[in-house]
């Protein structure tokens, strides 16, 4: 289970955090909603302590993130960055079973290789691209590629930003039931950004809604349309005009 | 408030200054204490073996032979000025060996090395990658800048030796072919007068300016701000700062040597 409590973060003057609350069960989907720049990302990287957060608490099981194993941390996590973020030096199969090729994790190389090439066939790919530089997929096999390699340990935390940004509607599609295969048969606890209503109704079993550096709305997904909520409802109905000012 | 500002601007500068020298010093020491800590990256050593020290080669021997060609030449006509033309041989091979061997393969490594690990890690950061290795329980100090360091401090004193070597050959190139010394007594004079503090200085000294090289870019490359603006800045003042650097130790070590 993962919990925030009264998070915040600034950037210089710009306060991008301003007291996140967030549960989020063991075992569940939790989509989070909000309008670009609001600090999606930013509050997603708080959780795995790539960003240090001013104030507040995170708690995962209970236990402060920040104290203790870093590395028995982190191997429970799985993060797909909203750029990919692949290294870009190495081939695309050493990019996904970059984990299962060195640390506490190691394995065989040929075995490595194997997990790699059957992540890369669930995100859709064909096993030739194992051996491109990710330089030489385009943007949406990238983001595929990236998917692959959050999910190549079987992590029990799986963090995405954006999964299905630039992915065509089918492809789309076999990620969103990607992702809730993973949550529903792994039992994985699964924190998604996305922009996309269609993967929100596929993937989620809560949604939260950040605007402003809080969440203005969190239920169960069912809830979402009979929210009441003006903020969420422009947002679902993906309106110009409302509460959220659109043009500033 | 106008009479103020430069006092403001240097104590601000001087701040500044003091505390990005906090900063360098303990990545620094960070850096060297994750060399002797496992885990280890031998594949990621292997790679910045062969790019700061084999592929360095070409460069720093093609600058050593120009340097020690033009400096042949150089003392040939100042020493003709009060009849001492005999000293090219030894003046090349202490001027090569103790001097310009180390410092110019030293601002070679910086615009060669420093610039290019710079500019990686500086992307590496602005497009996250700095932060997925993170995700993926391994430590950029250690996969990234450990094997860096550790490969320019092994690498740049031999490429230095080599240098030192290639600038006497391009000294002795342009005594014997332009200038008529005898071949063998060149040779003769140059291995007669050299001592072996002279080489140690050299190799410490390329020792010290491959860290400071290696340092630097990664230093400045983990730093970087956001986007291409960010890399741009965090190459330029690596590269900058670690010529300055190379030279101010340079100094301070024929100092050292010197009073040896
Ligand atoms: N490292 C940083 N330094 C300075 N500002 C930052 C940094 N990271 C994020 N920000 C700022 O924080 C705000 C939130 O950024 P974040 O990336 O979390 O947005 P987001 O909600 O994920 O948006 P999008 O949906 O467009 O991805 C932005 O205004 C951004 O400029
Ligand atoms: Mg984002």
């Amino acid at each position: 289970m993962i919990r925030m409590e009264n998070v915040t973060k600034s950037f210089g003057q710009k306060h991008v955090l301003r007291g996140l609350d967030l549960e989020i069960p063991r075992g569940t989907s939790m989509v989070i909603i909000g309008g670009s720049g609001t600090g999606k990302s930013v509050a997603l990287k708080c959780v795995l302590g790539l960003i240090q957060p001013d104030s507040g608490k995170i708690l995962v099981d209970g236990k402060d993130a920040r104290g203790g194993d870093r590395d028995a941390f982190l191997a429970r996590f799985g993060m797909l960055f909203q750029g990919g973020a692949l290294f870009d030096s190495l081939p695309v199969w050493q990019n996904v079973a970059f984990r299962l090729l060195r640390g506490r994790l190691k394995r065989p190389q040929a075995e490595a290789r194997e997990i790699a090439v059957d992540k890369l066939r669930r995100v859709g790919l064909t096993p030739d691209v194992a051996d491109l530089l990710p330089a030489e997929l385009s943007g949406g096999m990238q983001k595929r590629v990236g998917l692959a390699r959050a999910i190549a340990a079987d992590p029990e935390i799986i963090f995405f930003d954006e999964p299905t940004t630039g992915l065509d509607p089918i492809m789309s599609g076999v990620i969103n039931d990607l992702i809730r295969e993973i949550v529903v048969e792994m039992g994985a606890t699964a924190m998604t950004i996305t922009h996309d209503m269609t993967s929100v109704r596929a993937i989620a079993d809560n949604v939260a809604m950040l605007h402003d550096g809080v969440i203005q709305w969190t239920g169960p997904v069912a809830d979402m349309d009979a929210s009441g909520d003006p903020y969420l409802e422009q947002f679902i109905h993906g309106r110009a005009e409302g509460p959220i000012e659109a043009v500033r | 408030m106008i009479i103020l500002s430069p006092l403001g601007w240097l104590g601000r500068s001087t701040l500044y200054f003091l505390a990005a020298t906090g900063r360098i010093t303990l990545f620094a020491l960070q850096a060297f204490s994750h060399i002797f800590r496992p885990p280890w990256y031998p594949r990621e050593l292997f790679n910045a073996l062969m790019q700061i020290g084999w592929l360095s080669l070409p460069v720093v021997g093609m600058t050593a032979l120009f340097t020690g060609g033009a400096l042949a030449l150089q003392i040939y006509s100042g020493g003709s000025r009060f009849n001492a033309e005999a000293v090219v041989p030894q003046i090349v091979a202490i001027g090569m060996v103790r001097e310009l061997g180390p410092v110019m393969a030293g601002l070679m490594i910086a615009a060669r090395v420093t610039s290019s690990i710079a500019a990686e890690i500086a992307t590496m950061k602005v497009t996250e990658q700095i932060d997925a290795l993170v995700t993926l329980s391994t430590d950029p100090m250690k996969y990234l800048v450990a094997p860096r360091v550790l490969a320019a401090l092994l690498t740049v004193p031999v490429l230095v030796g080599v240098g030192d070597i290639i600038g006497i050959a391009g000294g002795y190139t342009v005594a014997v072919q332009s200038l008529g010394f005898n071949p063998a007594a060149y040779l003769q004079n140059t291995v007669d007068f050299l001592e072996p503090l002279d080489i140690i200085s050299s190799l410490a000294k390329g020792a010290a300016f491959g860290v400071i090289a290696a340092m630097m870019g990664c230093y400045f490359g983990m730093a970087s701000g956001r986007g291409a603006m960010g890399v741009g800045r965090a190459t330029k003042d690596s590269v900058e700062t670690a010529a300055v650097l190379i030279l101010a130790a340079n100094f301070a070590l024929t100092g050292v040597f010197f009073s040896l």
